[in-house]
């Protein structure tokens, strides 16, 4: 259901009084107010009653409820490529630089589409040879994302001190991860401003859809039994029914109603995937604070389904980078 | 003449207002609230809004198995403490940080990968007078590479 809010902040208040008091004739001030109200009604998207989980709000404790009110902002966050990379790392994956989406591509993505999908690719492969410390690759993919934000017109998400700063600090590996992590942020907050949110969905989408990729890719003719690549893969289900409410959220914008189609096909297979999850006990460290969600899970994917997810992947990530 | 020339003025103002607070978050994201992560390491992503006392916000993640994070939700001055809570699928909350004298950050890991909500709050406050404030909210992660 289609909800309008007109955000209310001391500053439009403000300016709406003067301006409908001072310089306007009411036939014009109405007319203003109904633009507000239009406005409100267009851009929001995002927000809808919440009913993820399969949960009711209502069925959530009163306790949460209270005070709530009917508008709702709702985000749908996916990992992000420097995390993405990571997960592959830390699953003790080797690396290889020919999963890589060749940087020599980049002149091949004219339009939006292939742009936000491959500024995504980038910044994932960036972020994969960042971590395994390929210096010169590093340097070459961020100039592949920058060419990319660029040709979308992402205004000094990745300019040329980004490049320097890279290269004087790419023995540091922190610093490489900052610099990786700041100019993703400010490409997919410079989209979410700029009211376009349908390509920083695409761009989310295809840093995703390359994790995967390289993933499945790495664990190859592997057996996948107690192959931790192999669970980082499974789990990935639990981030596909986020990809798909991102997806339809913004899927009023032609380019992701068929990316909707394109990536349902790997929906089939993860359906065939069962992640059963036990109850979570949570118990913090008094001393570190950290808390520990205990829970034990169990996975059920066979030989034939992670080979159907594999190709399905490759098909997927190969109409994204052709 | 004059008038649609003001009328145009004004359309172009109104309708630059909402980019302007945005661009005010993104600051807010950036200088204030990213700093909340360190030591861990910001993800990238960026989520933030205009948020009015009162109002709510909700957002989803899969949270991956032997990976350290840490969440930071920070709200602008203008606005009272955030409270957030976190969610399970079972719809059991497993944090709040109302009982943790509204901490801005939450450090955890998980044994198993979980899909979670976090659901926030701009709690309203009873003692205040007039308009309802409005600021940004900002919600942001972190993780420590192994």
């Amino acid at each position: 259901m289609l909800k309008c809010r007109i955000i209310q902040t001391p500053i439009n208040k403000q300016l709406m009084s003067k301006t409908i008091n001072k310089l306007l004739m009411p036939g014009t001030a109405i007319l203003i107010i109904l633009f507000m109200v239009l406005a409100g009604c267009a851009s929001d998207k995002s927000r809808s009653s919440g009913d993820e989980f399969g949960l009711d709000t209502n069925e959530i404790s009163a306790d949460l409820m209270d005070d709530i009110s009917s508008a709702k902002q709702i985000f749908y966050s996916l990992p992000s490529p420097l995390e993405t990379a990571m997960l592959i790392k830390t699953a003790g994956a080797a690396y290889n630089e020919d999963l890589l989406n060749p940087v020599e591509n980049v002149d091949n993505y004219t339009t939006n589409r292939s742009r936000a999908l491959n500024l995504g690719i980038y910044t994932t492969d960036l972020s994969f040879a960042s971590l395994f410390d390929q210096t010169q690759t590093s340097i070459k993919y961020m100039n592949a994302a920058k060419s990319m934000a660029d040709g979308l017109g992402i205004l000094d998400a990745i300019d040329n001190s980004t490049i320097e700063r890279l290269e004087e600090n790419i023995n540091n590996r922190d610093m490489i991860m900052d610099i990786i992590s700041e100019t993703f942020m400010n490409s997919s907050s410079f989209l979410t401003e700029n009211d376009r949110p349908a390509l920083a969905s695409m761009v989310l989408v295809g840093g995703w859809v390359e994790g995967l990729y390289i993933a499945t890719n790495l664990v190859g003719n592997q057996p996948i039994d107690d192959n931790k690549l192999v669970e980082r893969i499974v789990d990935q289900k639990l981030s596909f029914d986020i990809v798909l409410k991102l997806l339809d959220d913004n899927k009023d914008n032609e380019d992701v109603a068929n990316l909707l189609t394109e990536i349902n096909e790997i929906k089939i297979t993860f359906d065939k995937i069962t992640i059963k999850t036990g109850k979570i006990e949570a118990v913090t460290d008094e001393n570190t604070n950290v808390t520990v969600l205990k829970s034990e899970s169990k996975i059920n994917i066979t030989p034939e389904i992670f080979q159907e997810l594999s190709e399905k992947v490759k098909v997927l990530r190969s109409n994204f980078i052709s | 003449m004059k008038k649609v020339f003001q009328f145009s003025l004004v359309l172009a103002v109104l309708a630059s207002v909402p980019v302007l607070l945005h661009a005010q978050c993104k600051g807010f994201a950036k200088n204030i609230c990213k700093v909340e992560l360190e030591p861990y390491i910001h993800d990238g992503n960026y989520h933030a809004a205009i948020l009015t006392v009162g109002e709510e916000a909700e957002l989803y993640k899969t949270f991956y198995s032997d990976t350290e994070y840490r969440i930071a939700i920070c709200g602008s001055d203008a606005l009272p403490n955030i409270e957030f809570r976190i969610i399970d699928s079972e719809r059991n909350v497993i944090y709040t940080n109302r009982s943790n004298n509204y901490a801005r950050i939450w450090d955890f890991k998980l044994e198993s990968s979980q899909q979670l909500k976090l659901a926030i709050k701009v709690p309203a406050d009873e003692g205040a007078a007039g308009e309802p404030a409005s600021g940004c909210v900002a919600i942001m992660f972190g993780f420590k590479e192994k």
